[in-house]
């Protein structure tokens, strides 16, 4: 993928087609540790036990279609690319957590991408789920939390095209606010 | 313009499995979402799917109009995405040239 913003768009698929109604997006920046951590935590129906060590492997899915699943083992080779790794735990009927960490500053690491797009298309086609996301630099935050918009917007609904607008509009200008890093620091100065 | 399935009469399917999302169906979806709705197209239901075993024609868009056959488009842009909502969704005419598959 081109961006970490499309991994974690496909990554939450995985959470809703699990049934989540609440998905928790946390990404934090730690610049002492040259650190960049992406966390998806659901409230889906989980992995079961003997299907958890095997979830990075490309050949196995629990779809019934093909036997091929690349999701998680295209988040592990983008973690893996840059001196990171790629975690998943779970819980049957309580849900899963997924954690990818990335070297900041690595060369390789993907750009951040558009996050304004991604929580926008998840939010406007799944206006029933509550979506949380959390970025973090250092101490200084942005958030955005779905049921907190349901109560500002009262009447209208978050499939309305205005949200999403909004949406993307709201987390260009927060990230920029808190200084999120969208490329490694090295392709910043490249560029 | 509703994104629940199954209440309007036109459907507009966009894949967005893993290999949808690597090809881009993300600003697709963004694209048709911004185009019906500058188009002030009602009765239309955007929905997604997952990956559809055509992973090299992605991003895919399923066009369903009530009473036709259903119309595949593949390899699709942002820029192609607005041209199907205004000629194909809301005009009725198939824009053969980017069709990657039609129900016989």
């Amino acid at each position: 993928m081109l961006e970490l913003s499309m991994h974690i768009l496909d990554i939450v698929q995985n959470s809703l087609v699990a049934g989540s109604t609440q998905v928790e997006i946390r990404i934090q920046e730690d610049l002492p540790k040259d650190l960049l951590v992406i966390e998806v935590k659901d409230n889906g129906r989980g992995i079961s036990d003997a299907m958890l060590p095997r979830v990075t492997d490309p050949f196995v899915t629990s779809r019934t279609t093909r036997p091929v699943g690349l999701g998680l083992p295209l988040l592990k080779e983008a973690t893996e690319r840059c001196e990171g790794c790629l975690e998943v735990y779970s819980e049957e009927n309580r849900g899963t957590r997924v954690v990818a960490r990335f070297r900041l500053d690595h060369f390789d690491r993907a750009p951040l991408g558009d996050m304004g797009e991604t929580m926008g298309i998840l939010i406007a086609a799944n206006p029933s789920v509550d979506f949380l996301y959390e970025h973090r630099v250092d101490a200084k935050i942005y958030l955005l939390e779905t049921r907190e918009m349901r109560q500002v917007l009262g009447s209208i609904r978050l499939d309305d095209p205005s949200v999403l607008d909004f949406v993307r509009q709201d987390i260009q200008m927060g990230l920029k606010k808190i200084g999120a890093a969208t490329f490694p620091k090295i392709m910043e100065v490249l560029r | 313009m509703d994104l629940r399935s199954g209440e309007k009469a036109i459907k507009v399917v966009v894949g967005m499995g893993t290999c949808g999302i690597a090809a881009g169906a993300r600003p697709v979806m963004a694209a048709i979402k911004d185009e019906l709705a500058r188009q002030n197209a009602e009765n239309v239901s955007l929905v997604q799917s997952g990956c559809a075993g055509f992973c090299e024609q992605e991003p895919l868009v399923d066009v369903l109009r009530p009473g036709e056959k259903k119309v595949t488009y593949g390899k699709v842009n942002p820029d192609t995405a607005r041209k199907i909502v205004a000629e194909h969704i809301v005009g009725g005419r198939v824009l053969n040239e980017f069709v990657f598959a039609q129900e016989k």
